[in-house]
């Protein structure tokens, strides 16, 4: 059945990508020699890499090791911890600031807003652009690439005018989510998915009277999970880590992102605390946790072929 | 057009849920048969609909609209309220320009760039190549390169001001080489500390972007390189560089834009463009200008111009990297 041909294609497809072995996936008698070569030369770049790793990491084992610290320890032995000096007080104190809990809420809500409309909409004109024939396809096609191209800056203005004095959208999460809501960027990715399926297999279901909507639902989506997924992970970044846009929407403690919480917290009230930095570093930590797990715990869709193929398109 | 499916007839049902095989047979014919106007599967367009019509309400007319604010005396009023806004020519662009803060800003965005563009076209590059040599701890080394990308620059922020803080850790370990006034507080190396953090922070992005254009460079390129005696440096830059070129495109204009956006990081790392407009940024500009002094108008103006300097730059890269290619 051709279904699940595809499927196993488009399965395996994605689950060699990841595979971290480059050499290991040329065609054998091929390769031996590369393999051994690339060994040998595997030695000065181990090391450099080793300090890249520790160049990267440090700053986030410091933040963590800080936000524990009753005062702050700045010496080099600072950076290890010691047990006489160890609190969970400065947690206690961001949280009295800046409501930790409502500002991931928000964060949140924000972010998966987003994602829900991204996916979405994403899906619907990628399925369309890549198995569907209609007039003005082509316009769409180019619609998205000259979208890519738009900076925020010049947007920056407008949409301020816009969304919170004509519309009076401030302090609400649509006027937050609006200027975010489409990413062409996932719509890009979703084509290509689409594009990789056998498009025999989408006319066999026309054939069969299947509406355009059932057989996007029952036969694509399913097949290209691993774009939805890449596209979730790459649109989380944009909402979750922006600053700009929320800080300008909200100002409303009550809805404002942590992200931007904290921000106002290390420009006003850190000055006035007893250990701001401890309180800067917990709260920091808040923050961070949520996308350092879901991108260790999904690192292996977050790959460099998903991200060269959505930007370079 | 009902969603379901083009002519709400048979087709609409569930698929050939025990439908005859002849039946099966005829309707093939029927899209053929009608030469449709929209094409073969008009309801194209209305999957599209939302995103199309999204992309002219929320980037499109505001494109049109900052042009148009640039141009006219703008201010804030109430919703719905009419107020006349007179066409002032350039006048906006002329305060923008001889505005010493503005040249100042994009002063500032050049030092950024100068130090940024290229540490990142070689740090991504030299770390994607050793990456993509070395098989041991690979996962380990690509998400570690990743993490400062996917975290929210707010949460790095706080451990950068406390890492580069008067006695914060680094001076600490520099002893007497310290700088005085310190790195974020020091009028020559605020800017240069943003665009330190900026090119960590960025970093694992690129490299992603480089890995995965390593992959499309042949092995037996470097097979009959190392047969004619090429070491891996001569390796390095006869194959590896050219191979990358256009991820190098990429990357310094993707490189620039960031910097052009500047805003989160010199607003917190130096307290909003401190010492005395030594890390001020354009888009920080903006926001003074526009919101907090209520000047949209002129800050729309400053936008117009920064997208035209991206758009010089960027026309510059391409004629420096891209070279022959294009």
């Amino acid at each position: 059945m051709s279904v699940i041909d595809a499927a196993t294609a488009a399965n395996n497809e994605n689950g060699k990508n990841d595979d971290a072995g480059r050499p290991g996936a040329l065609p054998p008698g091929h390769g031996g020699s590369t393999v051994e070569k690339r060994r040998n030369l595997g030695i000065g770049s181990f090391v450099l890499l080793a300090v890249g790793a520790f160049v990267f990491l440090f700053p986030f084992y410091y933040m963590f090791i800080g936000s524990l610290q009753t005062s702050p320890d700045t010496s080099v032995a600072g950076a290890f911890p010691n047990p006489a000096n160890l609190t969970g007080e400065n947690y206690a104190n961001i949280n009295a600031s800046v409501d930790l809990l409502k500002g991931l809420v928000n964060s949140g809500i924000f972010t998966g807003g987003v994602i829900l409309f991204t996916v979405v909409f994403g899906l619907l004109v990628g399925y369309a652009l890549a198995q569907m024939h209609f007039r003005g396809k082509g316009f769409v096609f180019g619609m998205m690439l000259l979208v890519q191209m738009i900076p925020f800056q010049l947007l920056l203005i407008p949409l301020y005018v816009m969304i919170v004095r004509d519309y009076g959208l401030a302090d609400s999460y649509i006027g937050m989510i609006l200027p975010f809501a489409i990413n062409s960027t996932a719509v890009f990715v979703f084509r290509q998915y689409f594009m990789q399926l056998p498009s025999t297999l989408f006319e066999a279901a026309r054939i069969d009277g299947a509406s355009e909507l059932r057989i996007l639902w029952q036969i694509a989506i399913p097949l290209v999970r691993p774009a939805i997924v890449t596209a979730i992970l790459l649109t989380f970044i944009g909402p979750w880590n922006e600053f700009l846009w929320p800080f300008l929407v909200t100002k409303d403690s009550s809805i404002q992102p942590l992200a931007v919480s904290l921000a106002n917290y290390i420009s006003n009230v850190a000055a006035t605390a007893s250990n701001p930095f401890g309180a800067i570093l917990a709260g920091a930590c808040v923050l961070a946790a949520p996308a350092i797990a879901l991108f260790i715990f999904f690192q292996r869709q977050f790959i460099s072929t998903n991200i060269g193929s959505s930007v370079k398109g | 057009m009902s969603l379901r499916s083009s002519d709400g007839g048979p087709a609409a049902g569930p698929p050939a849920a025990g439908a005859p095989v002849g039946r099966t047979a005829d309707r093939r014919l029927v899209p053929r048969k009608r030469k449709n106007f929209l094409g073969r599967q008009p309801l194209g367009l209305l999957f599209s609909a939302p995103y199309v019509i999204y992309v002219l309400a929320v980037l499109a007319y505001p494109l049109g609209y900052a042009v148009y604010i640039s141009f006219h005396d703008f201010f804030f009023t109430a919703p719905r309220v009419k107020v006349d806004r007179p066409f002032v020519g350039l006048d906006n662009y002329i305060a923008v320009l001889s505005d010493p803060a503005v040249q100042r800003s994009f002063a500032n965005i050049g030092v950024f760039l100068v130090i940024n563009v290229p540490l990142t076209v070689g740090l991504s590059l030299v770390l994607a190549n050793a990456l993509n040599r070395v098989t041991k701890l690979r996962t380990f080394f690509r998400v570690s390169y990743y993490v400062p990308y996917v975290t929210a620059s707010v949460a790095v922020v706080g451990v950068w001001l406390f890492l580069f803080q008067q006695n914060g850790l680094v001076n600490a370990l520099l002893g007497p080489l310290a700088p005085d006034p310190s790195w974020l507080t020091n009028s020559w190396l605020a800017m240069p500390t943003v665009a330190l953090y900026v090119t960590w922070k960025q970093l694992g992005f690129f490299i992603l972007l480089y890995l995965a254009a390593l992959q499309n460079i042949p092995d037996e390129l470097y097979e009959s390189a190392s047969v004619d005696g090429g070491n891996k440096w001569v390796q390095f830059w006869n194959i590896t560089v050219p191979g990358v070129r256009s991820a190098s495109v990429l990357v310094t204009l993707l490189a620039t834009i960031t910097g052009a956006n500047l805003f989160t990081e010199p607003y917190l790392l130096t307290g909003g463009g401190g010492p005395d407009g030594a890390s001020t940024s354009p888009v920080f500009l903006m926001y003074q200008k526009g919101i907090l002094q209520g000047n949209p108008d002129v800050a729309a103006a400053l936008g117009v111009v920064l997208v035209i300097g991206v758009l010089l730059i960027a026309l510059i890269q391409k004629r420096l990297v891209g070279g022959k290619e294009d």
